[in-house]
């Protein structure tokens, strides 16, 4: 069975890492990660939101653009470029939320062994406010939002 | 707009938090208080460091809100302040039910894929169903 908890550690004050095993060999974890038709069937997180926009110019110098929409939430964008392309295994891409300062370098990684697959995605930032920030909008962006942490913010307000 | 100064605002308090928990020593000083106060002897006494050296560390910890200090007698006494700890253990957990949410669909995507590969199915997999 798969283990299907995200773990998400900080192993530098500038970073941000992320690891999931999935049940699949590495290559079609790889492919959903960078082929459009595929992205867009699973990185959109909670129910609700739609990628509208998902272009992929998927070689080593060639840009991507994602978009999110949701009907009452603000929607965002992302834009990057690839870095690193080593399939299946290693793709490194610098990538920049819209709206906010800076850019990320992502590194991901997929390990296979026995048909399973770890991946760990290693996102660093330039500089610490950046990663923090990063992490906030996680919680911010509607995507993820819990009730409690809701309550805290609007008291706090 | 509101999120963007609830953004700027909780940036502030996730730095210090951050940086204070980036240090093992720290960590470790985090977890002993955690289980009641310590004196700063008390909490140096485990570490092959100096006095002055773990007073830096609480500093750092006292600058992130992390720990205060206090005066019991002739004792210098440190608390746990638990409120940004809990506030940056949200932050973080949030962030990863964030991704959890997305790697689950991830799974589904994935057993579909094989699914139609072990029926011999050839052509588009995981075509996008016209979103």
């Amino acid at each position: 069975m798969a283990n299907a908890t995200v773990e998400v550690t900080t192993p530098s004050e500038t970073s941000v890492a992320v690891t999931r095993v999935f049940e699949a060999p590495a290559q079609l974890v790889w492919d959903a990660h960078t082929k459009p038709e595929l992205i867009r069937r699973w990185m959109t997180g909670y129910e609700g939101w739609d990628m509208p926009v998902c272009d992929v110019d998927f070689r080593v110098g060639g840009a991507y653009r994602y978009e999110w929409s949701h009907p009452t939430e603000q929607g965002f964008a992302a834009t990057g470029s690839f870095e690193e392309i080593e399939e299946p295994s290693r793709l490194v891409t610098v990538e920049r939320m819209e709206g906010f300062e800076g850019e990320a370098r992502n590194v991901m990684t997929l390990d296979e062994h026995d048909g399973r697959t770890t991946m760990t995605l290693v996102m660093y930032f330039g500089s610490q406010e950046a990663r923090d920030g990063a992490i906030a909008t996680g919680m911010t962006d509607g995507m993820s939002y819990s009730y409690d942490v809701l309550d805290d913010l609007l008291a706090s307000l | 707009m509101a999120l963007a100064a609830t953004a700027d605002r909780t940036e502030g308090l996730l730095d210090a938090t951050f940086a204070a928990l980036a240090d093992p020593t720290r960590r470790a000083i985090i977890e002993r208080l955690a289980q009641g106060e310590a004196s700063v002897t008390e909490l140096a006494a485990p570490f092959e460091i100096s006095q002055p050296a773990i007073s830096k560390h609480l500093k750092v910890l006292e600058r992130a809100g992390l720990v205060s200090r206090h005066r019991q007698a002739q004792r210098r006494m440190c608390r746990l302040e638990a409120a940004p700890m809990a506030e940056a253990e949200r932050y973080l957990e949030a962030f990863r039910q964030h991704w959890e949410a997305a790697y689950q669909r991830l799974d589904a995507l994935l057993a579909e894929l094989q699914g139609e590969r072990t029926e011999g199915g050839g052509g588009d997999a995981g075509r996008a169903n016209g979103s």
